[in-house]
């Protein structure tokens, strides 16, 4: 079975069908694209898989367990992770302390601890800043440790936020248009960063972007909505050339 | 001297509103409300030591602990079940609702100790501190106030900035949402800010009564009225803000008790915050947010 398996999701908002008979399935490792045209649904799609939204048909199963419904601390413990189209960081927080904010499931201690200061506290913060910092590094952003992170150069910003969504240690990472915003050499930087993200920890990724470049240049499969519905599904190039997908996208 | 003996007082007064401010600030930072019923919280935290120090006997101290864990619990009860469903709701029904909550808690206790003033026997057993030969006496009530206070600023301080569960109130407190999906217990978080605020104000209850010794159903709401102004004052969602706003509140307090009228004195306190407010509208240590275009 397929890491990610969708089967018929749907949901409405009052009359708006936004997402019908929605099906993906995303193997293992690999960098799945979900393109489409503004307003198409995709966004809401991350939002069923994240539990932000109820879906009002189908299922989503996650590594063969079932998630349909969960909500969203459940399904971000079972191993879904995100950013966002508009970054969502913890602008005042230090960079640090953005990333251990994901790392909050991993290292547990109680509160009681924490007001006390027992040696289980200091323990586990010690922990949990060596491997903040072991995160950082990998993201080359050792630097701005101490940063707040609405300081950080965008491209950084955005770059924290995928470090923030790793840091939950998920098992599937879902990008909502990382290169929104972005000016060529910064979407170069990117794409090798989401290419290091995968064969580093051997991630899975599903990503949504309107930057086609981007698209054609590291996804290996693309699914296609267009008003909420599954236009094309396949292998990128046979999808970027298939007819109806290129009138979806420039107009009839 | 006399002038040293009102600033200490004021400084007393002020340690309990630090404490009480600090409860209202922390629950505004982090869940973005009012609470006014904050203040009553603290009345309940009296009427408990009243009960089961001077009525049952107990130790002054084990009736602190009592008392702290029994607002504890009320603090995340009254969350639980008047805040939470109206998560999402508009900030006005929520502040109403808290209103409505501060009232409720009023006439429990009027219902169940009537409206006479209790007599409340101090807690702080301590001799008092004298200095320069007795011209200058500082009660035991006042130094503990103030040192409880001040441990409390920075211990709140610390854990909110070095624990993670203060770093998920700070992740809560910025974006509700994000946190959510990076696997924060929102509720839980929130619940943690009430139970940690409540059981501060039953310890500024029960210095409150200490110091002064007479305790109604409508003790609380006149101190909360004022530390909530301090917490403005000082900078709403900062915690030294608080304190600091605190301290001041009370110095200004008594001063002007002292030396212009004791019937003026709360109206001088409320316009100095609505000068504080005109000059600097984010309160002393809050900080200005600009918007990005």
């Amino acid at each position: 079975m397929a890491l990610l398996e969708i089967k018929n999701l749907g949901i409405s908002f009052g009359g708006l069908r936004a997402v019908n008979a929605f099906d993906i399935s995303v193997e293992k490792g690999q960098l799945y694209g979900l393109i489409g045209p503004n307003g198409a649904g995709k966004t809401t799609v991350f939002n069923l898989l994240t539990g932000v939204y109820t879906p009002d048909e189908g299922a989503i199963f996650l590594d063969g367990v079932n998630l349909t419904g969960k909500k969203t601390i459940d399904i971000c413990r079972a191993g879904i992770a995100r950013t966002f189209q508009n970054i969502r960081l913890f602008g005042d927080m230090p960079v640090l302390d953005n990333v251990k904010v994901g790392l909050h499931n991993h290292y547990p201690y109680s509160t009681f601890e924490g007001i006390f200061r027992l040696p289980r506290y200091y323990r586990t913060e010690k922990e949990m800043t060596a491997r903040a910092y072991e995160l950082l590094r990998v993201f080359g952003m050792e630097e701005y440790a101490d940063h707040a992170a609405r300081n950080l150069p965008y491209g950084q910003q955005r770059k924290l936020e995928i470090a923030r969504a790793m840091a939950t240690e998920p098992k599937l990472l879902l990008l909502d248009e990382p290169a929104a915003g972005m000016n060529p050499n910064e979407t170069k930087e990117l794409m090798d960063t989401i290419r290091f993200v995968r064969d580093h920890f051997d991630m899975t990724i599903l990503l949504i972007e309107h930057d086609m470049k981007l698209v054609s240049g590291i996804c290996e499969k693309l699914t296609v909505l267009n008003f909420g519905e599954v236009l094309a599904q396949g292998g990128t190039q046979e999808v970027l050339n298939d007819p109806e997908v290129i009138a979806a996208y420039l107009g009839e | 001297m006399s002038f040293a003996a009102h600033l200490i007082s004021g400084i007393s007064l002020g340690s309990v509103y630090a404490l009480i401010a600090l409860g209202y600030t922390m629950v505004y930072g982090i869940a973005k409300m009012l609470n006014f019923a904050h203040g009553d919280v603290i009345m309940i935290g009296g009427y408990v030591v009243f009960v089961t120090v001077s009525g049952m006997g107990m130790n002054p101290l084990a009736g602190i602990v009592v008392s702290m864990a029994a607002c504890t619990v009320l603090g995340v009860v009254i969350e639980r079940v008047a805040y939470r469903p109206l998560r999402g709701a508009s900030p006005l029904a929520v502040l109403i609702t808290a209103i409505g909550v501060s009232y409720l808690l009023q006439n429990i206790a009027l219902l169940a100790f009537g409206s006479d003033p209790k007599a409340f026997s101090n807690v702080v057993t301590l001799p008092n501190l004298e200095l320069f030969d007795g011209q200058l006496v500082i009660k035991s009530v006042t130094v503990v106030t103030v040192a409880v206070s001040v441990v409390v600023m920075i211990g709140l301080t610390l854990f909110v900035k070095k624990t993670k569960i203060g770093r998920a109130m700070t992740a809560v407190s910025e974006d509700k949402g994000a946190a959510q999906l990076m696997g924060i217990n929102v509720n839980g978080t929130i619940a943690v800010t009430f139970a940690i605020g409540s059981s501060l104000a039953a310890l500024a209850g029960v210095l409150l009564c200490s110091a002064y010794p007479s305790l109604t159903p409508y003790t609380g709401s006149m101190p909360g009225i004022k530390a909530f102004v301090a917490a403005v004052f000082g900078g709403i969602g900062s915690i030294p803000g608080a304190f600091i706003g605190g301290i001041l509140l009370g110095v200004i307090e008594n001063l002007s008790k002292a030396y212009i009228s004791s019937q003026l004195a709360d109206a001088i306190v409320f316009s100095i915050l609505i000068i504080v407010l005109l000059v600097k509208p984010t309160g002393l240590l809050g900080k200005q947010v600009q918007e990005k275009v």
